[in-house]
């Protein structure tokens, strides 16, 4: 019976301070803003004064913030450059940022938030394939606007969401074309145990029985293992000619570290990544990287002169040890892309700016890519790399041109029954 | 063979890790009834403090003596770790002492504020830690057996701390005196034992070897806020799987998780190998409830 009593005074305690918080937040937002904004406009495009709400929706604190925090920083950087040059349809964006806790519930809960409390035009957010779906249905039912800036494993497309990340026509396919041309057959799949390796997996299986490669093994450890040593003597005894890697996060540390250590280079091994990047290389440490493989459509190497300022930027804002990713040339790209659709359209009206964003080119640092009025993902430019001594990666091979995006791979026989399914 | 011999390696291995960050839990959750989820933690604190003698050595030294940090690496460890541990029972644990639920959630604020810390301190992403030179490679026994000096040093350093903490209990005069609080507070207060600082000693002892902990992990894993979430559940494992009170309980616990564990991996997948260790720790805690060894004590029974 005690024991009740303070199981429902804690739970009160909870509900108080979530309600407590929520207070905090209106009042912070009033103050900031002109309450003409407050008093319930139903539609952005309504929202008067200077300025233009926009949400962003990272994981700021638990194990996603490792990657998220560069992010939500890369896409401020784009925000504030924007009203430096005046904003967008002459008002200054005003980035409402919000954490979503690594907790995949929580990132629907703030999207919610976002659009029905904050009234945001748009939101940039999201890094894993479970929190773009825990807010998917949230975007439809509200129809607000995501853009969603990381690679995924594709089979997706909806109309309230922009993906300016690779879909696996523009990542993992070529990948496995360009290890296949290498002369390397026998492939060893290992990912963490969750969506986006399982489906990479599936279709990188598919390619491979049609395309004369071999899958020797497939391995998925959970989310945050660190003991690699099992996996690596299966390794040594399946003898594959690659390892194609889509572990996540931490695992990756604890997966090079050990290769290292069982005295196994990267000359002795071809690995394949497609989740390390220049930030993550840095946190593992480049001496245990050196020559693997990575495939990305972006490196802070890549050679053009929009990628040349942003870099520089970038360490001028965030001090000179900071490295640029992938995604955060993403999230930094879909900020751009988001402002060029409403000046297009005149107007920050979701149907409008969706309308207005198909085609829409611009000079990302990756080079030109361009919105597909389809499915809403952008054409972007493939690239492997290698890792070097010096934690940078340098390009071994790109796909010349941007590569239409084709998320549910409806070009390629050999996918037919992978989209089939879903 | 190489097979069996190389995992078997790997299994000891693993036990090792485990066992060095079961080691202080045992002391803490094992001697003094407090179930601490902020031990994880602790492991974290000795990762960054490994990490900062990195640096600072860096900072102080020429370059060839880059590698000079590491043998003063593990007491930094320690004494941080050590350090913090005192002072968070002092501030929090001390008032749990027998609310074994309050401590239990209390703790794990703790462990929630501490990564937080870890996080606006270092930054949210992993941080290097670069292994000294000479423990890179592996002992070469036969044809395609190789055993990496890290992990060596590893089992070594467990060594060394397991043979420090017997003196320690066994033979030393606070030893004494921590067994005594242990298996009767009452008495041992009556017969002019200090119990409060028995017990904060303890706790930083508990916390220190928990820093070890971390410092050897940078060897071999990711150094992060999170880092001490991903060892915390197994650490349990072996101190409820091994009995609390006593040190041979942890060792064999770490012993069989370490080995079972890499023995499934290898038969089945990660994911499966860890659901049939469960089942099996599960299975044997049917049969004895109380762990591998239970001493008898009057204050936990």
């Amino acid at each position: 019976m005690k024991r009740m009593t303070w199981l429902k005074s804690a739970g009160l305690a909870v509900s108080l301070s979530v309600a407590l918080a929520g207070c905090g937040n209106n009042d912070k937002d009033g103050a900031s803003s002109p309450p003409a904004s407050s008093s319930a406009a139903s539609s952005p495009a309504a929202s008067g004064g200077d300025t233009i709400k926009v949400g962003i929706l990272h994981s700021l604190s638990g194990t996603m913030s490792i990657s998220e925090v560069t992010v939500k920083n890369s896409e401020s950087m784009a925000i504030d450059e924007i009203n430096a040059k005046g904003g967008v349809l002459g008002k200054k964006i005003e980035p409402i940022v919000e954490d979503g806790a690594s907790d995949w519930p929580t990132f629907a809960e703030k999207a919610r938030k976002l659009l029905s409390e904050d009234k945001v035009a748009t939101v940039f957010g999201g890094w894993t394939s479970a929190s773009r779906k825990a807010m998917l249905p949230v975007f439809e039912e509200l129809n607000g606007l995501l853009w969603y800036p990381v690679q995924y494993e594709g089979l997706e497309s909806s109309p309230n969401i922009f993906y300016t990340g690779a879909t696996t026509n523009q990542q993992i396919v070529p990948s496995v074309d360009y290890l296949l041309e290498q002369g390397k057959k026998k492939f060893f799949l290992l990912g963490s145990d969750y969506v986006f390796p399982r489906t990479a997996n599936k279709i990188i299986k598919a390619q491979l029985a049609a395309k004369g490669g071999e899958t020797v093994a497939e391995e998925y450890t959970p989310l945050g293992h660190t003991d690699y040593t099992t996996i690596i003597a299966k390794i040594k005894e399946a003898k594959p000619d690659v390892v194609y890697n889509t572990l996540n996060g931490d695992s990756n540390v604890a997966f090079f570290k050990q290769l290292k250590d069982a005295n196994i280079a990267a000359a002795d091994l071809t690995t394949l990544s497609v989740s390390i990047a220049e930030e993550e290389v840095k946190g593992i440490g480049p001496d245990f990287l050196a020559g693997h493989l990575v495939a990305w459509n972006y490196y802070q190497t890549t050679d053009t002169p929009e990628n040349k300022t942003f870099v520089e930027n970038f360490k001028a804002k965030y001090g000179a040890d900071s490295v640029t990713s992938d995604p955060m040339e993403a999230g930094y790209t879909a900020v751009y892309l988001w402002a060029a659709a409403v000046e297009k359209a005149g107007s920050f009206d979701v149907d409008k700016v969706k309308a207005a964003a198909k085609g829409i080119e611009w000079n990302a640092p990756e080079g030109k890519v361009t919105i597909d009025g389809d499915n809403q993902h952008i054409y972007k430019t493939v690239r492997i790399g290698e890792i070097q001594p010096d934690g940078m990666i340098k390009e071994l091979w790109n796909s010349g041109s941007p590569v239409k995006p084709d998320p549910y791979l409806k070009g390629y026989d050999w996918a037919k029954d992978l989209s089939a399914g879903s | 063979m190489e097979m069996w011999i190389t995992q078997l390696f790997n299994g000891l291995s693993v036990s090792s890790i485990l066992l060095l960050i079961a080691l202080g839990l045992s002391v803490t959750f094992g001697l003094m009834g407090v179930i601490n989820m902020a031990h994880g933690e602790f492991t974290m604190i000795g990762s960054y403090a490994a990490y900062l003698t990195q640096n600072a050595s860096k900072a102080q030294l020429p370059e060839r003596m880059s590698d000079a940090y590491f043998p003063v690496a593990p007491a930094a460890s320690f004494l941080v770790a050590f350090a913090i541990g005192y002072l968070l029972e002092l501030l929090l644990i001390r008032h749990l002492y027998g609310r074994p639920l309050d401590s239990l959630l209390a703790t794990w604020g703790v462990g929630l504020v501490l990564q937080q810390i870890a996080r606006s301190i270092f930054g949210a992403p992993n941080v290097a830690v670069n292994s000294p030179s000479w423990l890179n490679g592996g002992l070469h026994v036969m044809e395609g057996v190789d055993l990496p000096y890290k992990r060596l040093f590893i089992l070594a350093l467990v060594a060394v701390c397991l043979a420090a903490m017997y003196v320690y209990i066994n033979r030393s005069h606070s030893g004494r005196r921590m067994r005594a609080v242990m298996q009767n507070r009452e008495m041992a207060a009556c017969l002019g034992i200090s119990t409060r600082r028995v017990d904060g000693m303890t706790f930083a002892i508990g916390s220190g070897i928990a820093g070890i902990a971390g410092c050897a992990l940078t060897l071999i894993g990711p150094i992060g806020p999170n880092i001490g979430t991903y060892y915390i559940v197994d650490a349990f494992m072996v101190v409820v799987l091994g009995g609390v009170g006593k040190l041979i309980g942890t060792v064999l616990g770490a012993l069989g998780i370490g080995v079972f564990n890499t023995m499934f991996e290898w038969w089945s997948t990660a994911s499966l190998g860890k659901v049939f260790v469960f089942l099996c720790i599960v299975a044997f805690l049917q049969w004895k409830p109380k762990g591998l060894f239970a001493v008898r004590t009057r204050q936990l029974d």
